[in-house]
């Protein structure tokens, strides 16, 4: 008896939190179909804000500034990442603490004291640039923009590779890279043949947290965008506007992109899987 | 012989100092200098001035904390002890809503919640209401709780997968009630989680400032909207905001000390 | 800020603006589209294939954009002249100002309200117009060119007018309010929408107690500010523009704006109606203007000249509702904005109406800090707020104690 009640109530419990969660996702789906641009009554199905929206050129150039970000950002934060968790697994255990802790920092520190620190960083820089001397006759003195976000956004996605490859490399068995030199590999060889297959899991992983921080990213780029505008940006100062259905156009389709990712990742994952057990 | 490669670090620790120290650092001199670069106190004595907005934005952020733990908790449970492949899926489930930009969730939530809105429409059917939601403390509190209650789940749930099932069938064979084995068992060994859970919630919930905008009717601030105002905002004055954003961080540091330690294994699994 | 009005009263007035055109338009033009034209005296191909990029910071809601069938006026500029555009929307006057005062942005042309023109100026942060660029300069009124914040017009050509006022629901009030003074009676608690700004909120105040808008000593800024916390409670929200959809949707009763999006407003809700309260009102009047840093000032100067164009003005006003202050607009405005007595109120409210200034620093320091501590007082909540706070802090210190003490009773078996 005991355990049936307790069942329903667990049962009960997880059907009402995930109503919770996903309740104004399920409002804003309804609502990119509705005829009227209120948000309390359903007037009639349409279509004409999903048009609207791809004829939007401010939020396509928005959304193309972001993927384009994003994707930089991410293949430099790995590049640069992944060689530092190499390079930090290597040193002796009082400097790797150290390391280890200042990278830590902008991971915990709240994003938006990121976000003005840098402002304030690229700021200093271009009140620099734009005085006198040889060194600032060189740099360029206006980079707020696609530069500066750029900078930024790397800045938070490193720590998140770092720590990640981290502990792949931990797990390494440091023989296998011993043993390929001893078997007359150059360093460079050993680290592409060995060391890097061994790692490229968590690699790749951290490659696509990089990309999806970047691509949601508001905070940071908040204060360091100069007169661009990215995705989220461009969502906030929609939402400081009157409302326009198109916005929850938009969600419903990032909804429905990332929900196929999610299926068919794992629909991949659990073929994988199986293929593998049956070889075994 | 490890992997002798320290130089691969080269390129990050130069990058490490040029972005994240030295900005720091320009934060700190901002925060005691004034204009023509004097040392002064006076930004933080300023900064002082709005303590009744740090302590409100501390409230808010502790209670969204506190509301999380408590409805994670069992889910996090619950989810532990799931076939394993139905973990993955309600997991998966969980981590979903996260992958919509938070500023469209909050959005909706501000549609959800208004006067008109659907809520009170349905509260309506029933001869209840209409209430005001949107524009109090308590919707800011619903916007923390909805947007950071993932990162509660997730550790609380990771903690909690290492516990056996049979530690807690024995302490039910034991004669220990429900509470007695919440208490006795299931709180203490997931005090990582719990730690983890906390200042990933608390942090994030302290220094926003969408939220508090989108919900909170411009009459709710926080620590983050004074810090926004200061900066790109109403009330320009970057050496004050960098006054707040040191107590900011200050306060954070203290909140980190309480919960976890600065251990470099620990920190790999928070990430 | 700021929208259109039905497509249909647009197509009425396009219409007036095409007959009127040969008469008021003395040389050739150039047709863009259907319905707009511009003067073809003016060079506007000079920086065509250049690849200059113009970064242009307005008021949100505040041009004809292509929504509801108005004219995307930013597009044919950019199709006219072959220079990109880069437009950006902000939502307050001291937003504006902290992105460029801070270098977080550059841009080349902004849209400041007359008192942040003259901080900027004082600052010398406007570059200065060669208005032989801007031709359509002459267009405009005297009435609002030569101002005491710019005298001779040497960095600031004026885009628009409006005033504020209050916007009520005439289905939820049973009183209608006729006062800034109303604003405070407990008839409309909880329904009342204030302005999200400190100037304009504390003119209202200013307005009620009889004072200046523009404050000269601290105590006054400290009088009017303890009058805004009296009326906190009765407040639902501090808003901009997201008082389109409150306003709108009947979310509030009551709300306080500027006299064009209230065109706006009651048009797309006829519940809604507008007063110039009793008091007098605060006029305001929106320039266009070029920060010193922008780089490129000559092609600035042409998209000025470019938005005082007749049919522009008359796309942009019949959009945003918005009061002109140029005669040959005002002409060819549809007749519904042209006689409105919202957008061009008679000398009764007008005689009333006061400017705002440049505050001294000290002031505006005050003001903020007293505008943030009323925003976020509470009343009669924050000792119990408090006593929670420490709550929470004791339990918190409490559990990591707890901890501790157990990891040592453990270490010592």
């Amino acid at each position: 008896m005991k355990t049936k009640h307790y069942r329903l109530m667990q049962r009960t419990y997880m059907v009402l939190f995930f109503c919770f969660m996903y309740l104004p996702i399920a409002y804003m789906m309804i609502f990119s179909f509705n005829e009227s641009k209120g948000y309390a009554l359903f007037t009639g199905f349409t279509l004409k804000w999903y048009k609207s929206l791809f004829t939007n050129s401010t939020i396509l150039n928005a959304l193309w500034l972001s993927l384009q970000i994003a994707l930089f950002s991410a293949i430099i934060a790995t590049i640069m990442g992944t060689m530092a968790a190499i390079g930090i697994s290597s040193m002796g255990r009082k400097s790797r603490l150290l390391v280890t802790n200042l990278t830590y920092l902008p991971v915990v520190n709240p994003e938006i004291i990121t976000g003005i620190s840098l402002m304030l960083l690229f700021v200093a820089y271009q009140k620099f640039a734009a005085g006198e001397g040889w060194l600032a006759e060189m740099l360029p003195d206006q980079i707020m923009g696609f530069p500066t976000l750029l900078i930024a956004h790397i800045a938070f996605n490193v720590p998140y590779v770092i720590f990640n490859v981290l502990p792949k490399l931990r797990q390494m068995d440091i023989r296998l890279y011993e043993a390929a030199l001893d078997l007359g590999c150059t360093p460079r060889q050993a680290f592409f043949k060995v060391v890097l297959p061994e790692i490229s899991p968590a690699v790749v992983s951290s490659f696509l947290i990089c990309l999806t921080y970047s691509i949601d990213d508001f905070m940071i780029s908040y204060f360091n965008s100069g007169t661009r505008e990215t995705l989220p940006l461009q969502i906030y100062s929609m939402t400081r506007k009157k409302v326009s259905p198109e916005i929850y156009a938009l969600s419903t389709i990032m909804f429905c992109i990332i929900l196929t990712i999610i299926l068919v990742s794992n629909a991949w994952d659990t073929h994988t899987y199986k293929k593998n057990q049956i070889k075994n | 012989m490890t992997l002798n490669n320290k130089k691969l670090a080269a390129p990050y620790l130069v990058w490490m100092v040029l972005f994240t120290i030295v900005p720091l650092a320009i934060v700190v001199y901002y925060a005691f200098t004034d204009d023509a670069g004097n040392f002064t106190l006076d930004n933080l004595a300023r900064a002082g001035g709005y303590s009744s907005v740090f302590a409100r934005s501390l409230m808010l952020a502790l209670v969204a904390t506190v509301i999380c733990l408590v409805l994670a908790f069992p889910v996090g449970y619950f989810l532990s002890r799931l076939r394993v492949n139905k973990q993955r899926i309600m997991q998966m489930l969980i981590m979903m809503p996260m992958w919509m930009n938070f500023l469209l969730r909050t959005y909706a939530w501000m549609g959800l919640l208004s006067v008109n809105g659907p809520i009170n429409t349905i509260l309506g059917f029933f001869g209840i209401g209409p209430f005001t939601m949107l524009n109090t403390s308590g919707a800011v509190v619903l916007g923390m709780v909805y947007n950071y209650i993932p990162y509660m789940i997730l550790p609380l749930y990771t903690s909690m997968t290492k516990i056996d099932a049979s530690i807690v069938e024995a302490a039910e064979d034991l004669g220990a009630n429900l509470f007695q084995t919440l208490v006795r068992v299931l709180i203490p060994m997931s005090v990582p989680g719990i730690c983890t859970g906390i200042t990933m919630v608390f942090v994030p919930a302290v220094s926003t400032f969408a939220i508090s905008r989108m919900l909170g009717g411009g009459s709710n601030l926080l620590i983050g909207d004074l810090i926004e105002m200061q900066f790109l905002g109403n009330s320009y004055n970057l050496n004050v905001g960098s006054a707040m954003s040191l107590v900011l961080m200050v306060i954070v540091l203290l909140c980190m000390s309480f919960t976890s330690s600065f251990d470099e294994e620990e920190m790999e699994g928070a990430v | 800020m700021k929208k259109r009005l039905f497509s249909l009263v647009l197509c009425a007035a396009l219409l007036c603006g095409v007959c009127a055109l040969p008469a008021s338009a003395a040389g050739r033009t150039i047709q863009l589209d259907e319905t707009i034209s511009v003067s073809a005296d003016y060079d506007w191909t000079r920086f065509a294939g250049k690849n200059i990029t113009l970064n242009v910071y307005n008021w949100g809601e505040y041009i004809s954009n292509g929504a509801d069938e108005s004219p995307d006026v930013v597009a044919l500029f950019e199709k006219l002249t072959g220079i990109a555009v880069n437009y950006t929307t902000f939502d307050s006057n001291e937003t504006m100002y902290a992105k460029i005062k801070s270098g977080a942005a550059s841009y080349d042309v902004i849209f400041p309200s007359e008192y942040m023109v003259a901080k900027m100026i004082d600052e010398g942060m406007l570059a200065e117009l060669d208005l032989a660029n801007i031709p359509n300069f002459a267009l405009l009124d005297e009435q609002y060119t030569n101002q005491d914040y710019d005298p001779g017009n040497r960095h600031c050509v004026p885009y628009m007018w409006c005033t504020t006022g209050i916007i009520y629901n005439t289905t939820m009030v049973n009183n209608a309010p006729t006062a800034w003074a109303d604003l405070w009676s407990a008839e409309y608690a909880g329904n009342i929408l204030m302005f999200n700004n400190s100037r304009d909120a504390f003119a209202i105040a200013a307005h009620k107690m009889g004072q200046s808008i523009n404050p000269t000593t601290t105590e006054e800024v400290a009088l009017a500010i303890e009058e805004l916390k009296t009326q906190k409670s009765l407040v639902q929200a501090y808003v901009m523009d997201e008082i389109f959809d409150k306003m709108e949707g009947g979310e509030a009763a009551v709300g306080v704006y500027y006299s064009g999006d209230a065109i706006t407003m009651t048009t797309d809700n006829p519940d809604l109606a507008w007063v110039f309260p009793q008091e007098g009102v605060t006029l305001s009047i929106d320039n266009m203007c070029i920060p010193a840093s922008s780089a490129n000032r000559e092609a600035a100067e042409m998209f000025i000249n470019f938005m005082c164009e007749v049919d522009v003005g008359v796309a942009n006003c019949e959009y945003i509702g918005y009061s002109t202050p140029s005669t040959a607009v005002w002409e060819n405005l549809s007749d519904e904005l042209k006689y409105s007595s919202i957008a061009y109120p008679g000398d009764e409210v007008m005689d009333k109406a006061q400017l705002f200034t440049s505050l001294s620093d000290e002031i505006n320091e005050a003001l903020d800090i007293q505008w943030s501590e009323m925003k976020s007082y509470n009343e009669g909540g924050n000792a119990y707020m408090m006593l929670l706070l420490l709550l929470s802090g004791v339990t918190l210190a409490g559990f990591n104690i707890w901890r501790k003490v157990r990891k040592k009773i453990r270490a010592t078996y």
